[in-house]
Parts: C-alpha cells; structure tokens; sequence
C-alpha cells in the first residue's frame, strides 16, 4: 500500500499537479506565518488565538489578559412574551467561547448589568468551560437598596443576599474578584459609610477573603475625589488587592463633570503598588469614532488600526494595568479589541502627546459626556436618555450640528440630524418629554447634569425645527 | 379592430390621466414639496372653487364648459376619472356593456335641490358626503395614503440600514373612524356602480355634475351624429358610459355627456364628430351658509402615569397612549377663523389631513362636522412654524396665513386640571407645560402662597395663549394630560 500511495505521489508530482495542490493545501498553514504581511485571507487567521498580553497580579499571581470582558452590555433580543428584551444566551455563549479562545480570561459583571440579568447569563455561559479557564469579577451594588434609605441591619441583610445571589447566579464557590461597586456617588464619604462600613458589610467581606471566598477585593471608582482618597487612605487596614478607575486618553487629564483626571488615580494607585483595572477605556465608545479630521490625524499614522484601537493602546500602555475593561456587544469589536493586545504594542512618547492633542480638542466639542452605562435608566417618565445623548453625540461627531442656519451644510445637517432623530428615539422618548424631575441625576456615574442636557439637546432641536422650511 | 384612437380622445386620456395622479399624489405626499407646484390642482376643483368665492376660477370652468362640454368631468374632476378607471376594467370584462337611459331628471335636479338647501340650512358636512372631489379626497386620504406611506416607509427601512437621509419613517394611521367607513363605502359603491353602468353617479348624483349639465346642453362643441354616414348600429350607444346617446333616433342628451369622445373611436362609419354648435347662457351657483351647533360634554377625570422602580438598569419605562379628552368647543385649524366660518366652506376633502405632518388634524366624527377637520393633540402639537394646512385648503375654509401671523391666532386656551397634576399627585418636580409653552402664557406659581416649599404648579395667561396643544402633549400626566385645550368658538388675536 505504501509504495502505491509513493507512487502515485510520484505520478502527480511528474505530472506537475502535485505542486499546485500542496501550494493550495499549505495556504492556510503558510498564511499564519505570513500574515504580518497582510497577504491573501482576511478570516480569522488575522485574529491570533495565542499571543495575548498578559499581566501578572503582583501578590496572588494571576495571569491576567489585558483585554478584561465587561459583560454590561450583552446582546440583547425581545423576550417572547414582547414584554421588554431579554439577554440573547446563544450570542453570549459564542462570544464567551470566542474570547476565551483568544485569551481573554477575565470576565466582569455586577447584579444590576443588563437589566438584571447578566451575572445569570455570564455564569451560564462561563460554566460550560473549567473554572480555572478563567478569572470571574463582580460587585457589590447596594447602592439602590441605600439610596432608598436603608440602613443597618436591613441594608447588611439586603447586601448579603445580593452577594449570595450573584454566587447562585455565576455558578460559583468564589469570586476572583470582588469590588465595592460605584463609589464616589451620591453624598459622597457619608454613603460609603452607610453602605459598606456602618453596617459592618465590610468585615463581612474581609472575612469571606480570609476565607478564600473572595480572592482578590477592591472597588470601583466614580466621582468625588474625597471618596478616592478616603478609601485610599484605608488602604493599610483593608489590604485593597486592586482598584477599577475610569481611564482614556481624554479623562486623562481632562476629566468630565465631578469625575477626577485618572493621571492622578492611576498615580495614587502605582504610588501603592496596587494593581489599576481600567474602565470605560473607549468612554462609552465615543473614541471608536471621532470627528473626520481627527480620524484621520489618528489614521495617517496606523492606516490598519481601528480609531478604537489607539483608545485600548492608551489604556494598555501603563504598566501598573491588570486589565482594560470593554464591553463588547458585538464580535468584530471583541476581535478588533483581541488584535491589539495580541499583543500590545505600548503607544510611543510621541503618540502620547498625540492623543493629548486630540483629547484637547476632543473636549472643545459640545458633546455630552455619556457612556451609556444605562445606569439612569429606567426613566420613569420614559424618556430614552442614552439614545438622545448618542443620537446628538454622533451628529456633531459626522459634522451633523450646525452653528447656525448660515453653515454651507445646514440643510443637509439639519435633516440628517432630524430624521436620524426620530430613527433613533421614538417622538414619545424624546427630550421633550423630559420634565426635568431630576431622579436620574444621581445615578449618572459621570454626574452629568442630565435634565440640563436633555434641555439643551431639545432647545437645538427647537431651533432647527422652526429655521426649516 | 377599430380605427386608431382619435386624436382628440388621446388627448383627454393622457390630461386626465395626469390630473389624477397628480391630486392623488397631493393627498399622499406627506413631506409637502408636491403641494407647491401642483396645490392649484385642488384650487381649480369646482364645488371649493364656489366654497372659496374664487370667482375667477368659478368663471373659467363655467367658460370651458361653454365651450367644450363637461370636460371638467372628464379631466379634473378625480374622481370622475377614478369611475373611469373603473368603467375601464368593466369593458374588459364584457365589451359593449352600456345602453341609452333615459335622464332621470326628477332624480338629478332632486338631489341637486336637496344639496343646496342642505348646504344652506348649515349642513355641509352631510352635503359633503356626495361632493366629488371631497369624496374622492377621503378614498384617496384613508385608503390610498396609508398604501403609499407603507411603501415609503418600507423605502425608509432600508434607507436606515444604509445610512441614508432620503427617507423618513411615517405614522401610519386611521384618523376617524367614521371618515374611514365613508371613504370605504363611495368607493365601493361607486366603483361597483361604475364598473357595471359607467358614469351613473355622475349624471344622477353628482352635484356639480347636475349644474355642468345645464350649461353643457348650450356647449359651443359637441359629439353630434351625422346621420348620412350613420348605419344605426348601436355601437355609440353600447360604449358611452354615461348612457347618453340615444342612437336609433340619432340624439345625444349633452348635458349628461362627460365629452370623454369614446363615441368617436367606437363608431366604425366614422359618423360622430367632435364640432361646434351655437347658442349659449349661464347660471351663477350659491354660496352657503349654516350654523354652529355646540355640544357639552362632561369632563372625565383622568389616571396618572405611575412612576416606575427598579433595582436594575437599563430598560424602557412603559408609555400609556394618550386619550383625547373631552372637549365642549371643537378646536379648528388657525386661519380657519370660526367654526362657523369653517363649516361654511369646508367640504371636507381631507387635503388639510393628509397635509398635517404634527399627526393633529382628523376629520371630526361629530354629526355636525363630520368629515370637516378639527385637532387634538394626544401625538402631536400644532407647531410654530407649520402653516401646512393653511396653505393646502383649496375651499378658503382654512384661510391662507404666515407663521407671524399663526403666532398670533388663539385657536383655544389651556384648561389646568388640577387631579390630574403631577405635583400635586407624585409630589415631583415638573414644570414641563410651562418650559415648552412656545408664547410663554404658563408660568410656574406656589400651590400654597404662604409656603414657599409648596408644590409648584402652572398658572395659565389666557390673553397668550394661542392654544396650540404644546402643553397638552408634553404633559406628563398620562392618559389624560394634566393641562388641556379648549377649543375658542372664534378665533382671536392675541
């Protein structure tokens, strides 16, 4: 049989047909090798499965993919009943397998995330695989039970059972890591101390990190500066193991509303040798898109790099970073996001000046600076806030608001900015409807004032309407 | 096989044609660039040419009737051609359908009587229901708009998926009930009629049909038998569709026939021309006149949007519809001056609803002015800088007015409801009436004056108010708003 097989090898190769077919069959190998060079296949050979960056957390050890998925914005689909959306499981479970496949192990979550239901959906698609595979992050979000005006021995008890819940819901004996959620809102120090220290919530969690329970505990970190560096300045009684801060190249130094300029966070943070995770590297993903000129500044220099990937270089290029946090709905940002960090390639000096050039213009710009977190959400008067902000922050992105009605494209902003407004935000959820009751202020972890906003957006769509015609 | 078709029959087929898809399109372009080059088209319609005392138009088909026979049946009236369409897939059905009828004059000039004195004793709404070209306006407003802006918004679809500005979604939805079960029924009706018998509402019914008679029995041109060539073969007679010639005595009643010439092409001898004739007169239609009746109804009291909590993000608040409160005086369209003005000339054709892009406008399902328009605001406002419906009347019902002078015409005055206010019943803080008001006639006062942590609550300032709905529709308060309108029975300027 073997000298049949040899043989007719032989014959093709005589032949000449032998070469062409090994050419054809070793594409697909040689492609691999190749691909720096950009050649033939443009599938997913160009989204390598084994060079991921990892950091290493500096006392547990962990290896940790630089790219950390935010499991907040999970592909959504109506519920069968038509009575609001419900998490699409079968997208979930593919992404989860994907990214898992390329080296993404970090996985982050909290209870209230995707209307409520992403910790159950995260935990169903993350126990198909081990439970070493990967490393699993959630919060402790009490601040809707304290912003009710619970306190105590009830807010202790409500708290516990939303940390016993989220472990029923992931499937798990323990959390790699766990962060008091959201703090720097609200009052400030005093609602830190009515949720977490009052109570004794805390020892609590302190007992469950002894206990192996919680490997890793820090917290998440929004606002007022005070909260930050009261926390900080706990740091030798708690042992914070890591903090989660909100940086890009524009909240750099340029930081939006109540927050602070994240140089000074991550410094505070490197000065303590405790390790940074990133959030909101993309802020919102308003930095996967910018306006034309300044796509193109961006583009010039890495014609084959999305705009967002200067945003996760940023991010990625401090070395005090476990992990940049993104929330990606959609698989062609997870593979964009996994061709960056595979592996990173740090951003030069002068790329740094660069993007601090574009994050001061980035801010001369009337956009609002919302990430659609949906925390605001819902509205009780129906309005759809993050959509109104993204509608008017894509047009003045594509050039579509006008100074004014002598602007050479005024007609054609003035439609694009309309229609696309109705396309986006149904009449009824629109910022007129906004009566300005205030009860979402608090929740915007960017504490932008959003009445004030949502009146500003309808007084434009105002102007525009009656200059018509 | 016939002769070619005559030039002059052609010559009517393609005006026709144009005429009618042209109106029609008034009624379904809802974006309103048509309406500046062809608006004219609903001006030169006969019965809203009388309506709006447009003299000079009123002369010219008077004229051209004179002149040519009832082309204007043939030509511009819509929904003479619309039976034509009808007729035409009749004819297909089985050749040579129609035969001579003797006129029904008893039941023409009848009707034509009634008409008027119904009109007169103020009740156009009901005239109105056999006017043509306002019955042709409701078929082509509630049947045939809602075809077209399904298909747009089908274009819109898909011009949202490439990004694209050149279409825009467009609500999709039944104005009156009432009004929809009129247009229903004429077409009905007088499709069934017109596919079986051709132009028998036209010569039996039709108002302006019945007053183009009288003066095309003394046209200039005519279709006239010529009975050297005839054979007496019947052809003519089996083909007119508005069963007007009377072939074996060689007589054609000219004021029943709508000059459509298809006489000409189906007479095989070549017997019947098209030519002239002498001997003229001419008779001046009335104007109308009628009365307001007013209906009181009692208010009913209203439920509350309730806030909703949850404990998750994300996610959208349910929106209960709004539901059109009760209102003792209708409100009309500004411009259209009283409502007595407005049932006077409106023949209730629909252009105005159709034309209305703010979703205010609807024919009224009231007995008194049915089909005649009124708004309310549960989708929309009557918005500053909208004067759609002034400039598409083509009755002067609506009188032609700029947006300065819409400024200043109260239409209505807003009504507070105190039960149904939200600070009052959620104790938030609100004021969105006020903040939207675009004339600044709300202000925000203390619900108790000794207090100043009180409740804040709208104070409403009649003589600036113009009643355009902007506080009614952007009232929180669901379904029944917090703030209302109520209809002015004159309209003032303020």
């Amino acid at each position: 049989m073997k000298s049949n097989t040899l043989n007719r090898r032989n014959f093709l190769k005589r032949l000449g047909l032998g070469t062409a077919l090994t050419a054809g069959a070793l594409a697909g190998c040689q492609s691999n090798k190749k691909s720096p060079n950009g050649a033939s296949q443009k599938t997913e050979l160009d989204v390598p499965t084994d060079r991921m960056t990892y950091r290493t957390h500096p006392t547990c050890g962990d290896q940790v993919s630089l790219l950390g998925y935010g499991c907040m914005r999970w592909p959504m689909m109506p519920s069968a009943d038509r009575n609001g959306d419900i998490i699409d499981q079968e997208a979930v479970n593919q992404l989860v397998d994907y990214a898992l496949a390329h080296g993404v192990n970090y996985f982050d979550t909290a209870p209230p995330y995707g209307r409520g239901q992403s910790e159950a959906a995260t935990g169903i698609a993350l126990s198909r695989h081990p439970r070493s595979s990967y490393l699993l992050a959630t919060k402790m979000s009490n601040q809707s039970f304290a912003r009710d005006g619970m306190t105590g021995k009830k807010l202790y008890q409500a708290s516990v059972q939303m940390y016993e819940n989220s472990r029923k819901y992931l499937k798990t004996d323990y959390f790699d890591y766990y962060l008091l959620h959201n703090v720097g809102g609200g009052s400030g120090i005093p609602f830190v101390q009515q949720r977490f220290f009052d109570n004794g919530l805390i020892d609590f969690l302190l007992k469950e990190r002894e206990a192996g329970r919680i490997r890793n505990l820090g917290f998440s970190y929004h606002g007022d500066i005070q909260v930050f560096d009261y926390l900080l300045s706990l740091h030798d009684q708690y042992h914070w193991d890591f903090v989660q801060i909100q940086m890009n190249y524009v909240d750099y130094r340029h930081a939006s509303g109540s927050n602070f300029n994240a140089e000074y966070l991550y410094a505070e943070l490197d000065k303590r040798g405790i390790p940074v995770i990133i959030m909101e590297p993309l802020l919102g993903g308003r930095l996967a898109n910018l306006t034309d000129h300044l796509n193109e500044s961006l583009q010039q220099r890495r014609p084959e790099n999305s705009i967002a990937s200067w945003a996760f270089r940023f991010a990625g290029s401090f070395p005090s970073v476990l992990t940049v946090l993104s929330g990606m709905t959609y698989k062609e940002h997870l593979q964009d996001n996994i061709r960056t960090y595979s592996p990173l390639d740090p951003c030069t000096e002068e790329e740094f000046e660069l993007l601090e050039k574009t994050a001061k213009i980035l801010v001369e710009y009337p956009s609002v600076p919302c990430t659609g977190c949906q925390y605001c959400m819902p509205c009780p008067y129906g309005i759809d806030i993050p959509s109104i902000f993204s509608h008017y922050n894509k047009c003045i992105n594509e050039g579509y608001v006008a100074e004014s009605a002598q602007d050479p494209n005024y007609r054609e902003a003035r439609r694009a900015f309309l229609i696309g407004y109705d396309r986006t935000v149904p009449k009824l959820r629109q910022a007129d409807h906004c009566i300005g009751c205030g009860k979402c202020v608090h929740h915007c972890p960017q504490s932008i004032r959003i009445p004030r906003e949502l009146r500003r957006i309808n007084d434009y769509v105002e102007t525009l309407k009656q200059q018509g015609v | 096989m016939s002769k070619p078709h005559s030039l002059l029959r052609r010559m009517r087929i393609v005006l026709a044609s144009l005429f009618f898809v042209l109106i029609t399109l008034l009624f379904l372009d809802f974006t309103g660039t048509l309406q500046a080059w062809f608006g004219w088209m609903a001006k030169i319609q006969f019965l809203p040419a009388v309506l709006a005392l447009n003299v000079g138009v009123v002369i010219a088909l008077i004229l051209v009737t004179l002149l040519l026979g009832r082309v204007y049946c043939s030509i511009i009236c819509p929904l003479g051609v619309l039976q034509d369409i009808f007729a035409y897939f009749g004819r297909k059905q089985k050749k040579n359908r129609y035969s001579y009828s003797p006129a029904k004059k008893w039941l023409r000039y009848g009707v034509l009587a009634v008409f008027v004195v119904v009109l007169v004793a103020g009740l156009a709404s009901l005239a109105a229901l056999i006017a043509p070209y306002s019955a042709y306006g409701r078929i082509a407003q509630n049947l045939f708009a809602p075809l077209y802006q399904w298909g747009n918004n089908a274009l819109a679809y898909f011009a949202e998926r490439c990004d694209s500005y050149a279409f825009y979604r467009t609500e999709v939805w039944i104005r009156s009930v009432s009004t929809f079960v009129v247009a229903f029924l004429t077409l009905v009706i007088l499709g069934f009629m017109a596919w079986r018998n051709g132009r028998t509402y036209c010569n039996t019914i039709c108002p302006v049909g019945t007053i183009l008679g009288c003066l095309s029995r003394f046209s200039l041109l005519r279709p006239v038998i010529n009975t050297d060539k005839c054979n007496g073969c019947g052809r003519c007679s089996k083909n007119c569709k508005a069963a007007c010639i009377d072939s074996p005595n060689h007589s054609i009643d000219y004021s029943r026939c709508v000059t459509c010439l298809d006489c000409l092409d189906a007479c095989k001898q070549g017997a019947i021309e098209y030519r002239l004739r002498t001997s003229t007169q001419t008779t001046a239609p009335q104007n109308s006149r009628r009365r307001f009746l007013a209906v009181s109804a009692a208010f009913t009291t209203s439920a509350v949007l309730k806030a909703q909590h949850d404990k998750v993000d994300g996610g959208l608040a349910v929106i209960l519809d709004k539901e059109k409160p009760n209102r003792n005086t209708p409100i009309v369209p500004p411009g259209s001056q009283s409502l007595r003005h407005l049932s006077q000339h409106c023949t209730g054709c629909q252009l105005c609803v159709a034309a209305c892009p703010n979703g205010v406008l609807r024919p009224s399902s009231r007995l008194e002015n049915l089909l005649q328009p009124e708004c309310s605001y549960e989708r929309g406002y009557c918005r500053p800088e909208c004067t759609r419906c002034s400039e598409v009347c083509p009755t002067g019902a609506i009188q032609h007015i700029d947006r300065a002078e819409k400024s200043a015409i109260q239409v209505g005055h807003a009504v507070w409801v105190k039960a149904n206010c939200l600070p009052l019943t959620e104790g938030v803080h609100c004021g969105n009436c006020a903040r939207r008001c675009p004339t600044g006639a709300i202000k925000m006062v203390l619900s108790d004056p000794n207090n100043p942590e009180s409740a804040r609550i709208p104070s409403i300032n009649t003589e600036r108010c113009i009643g355009c709905g902007a506080c009614e529709n952007l009232c929180p308060a669901r379904p029944f708003s917090a703030i209302y309108v109520e209809g002015n029975d004159r309209h003032r300027l303020v």
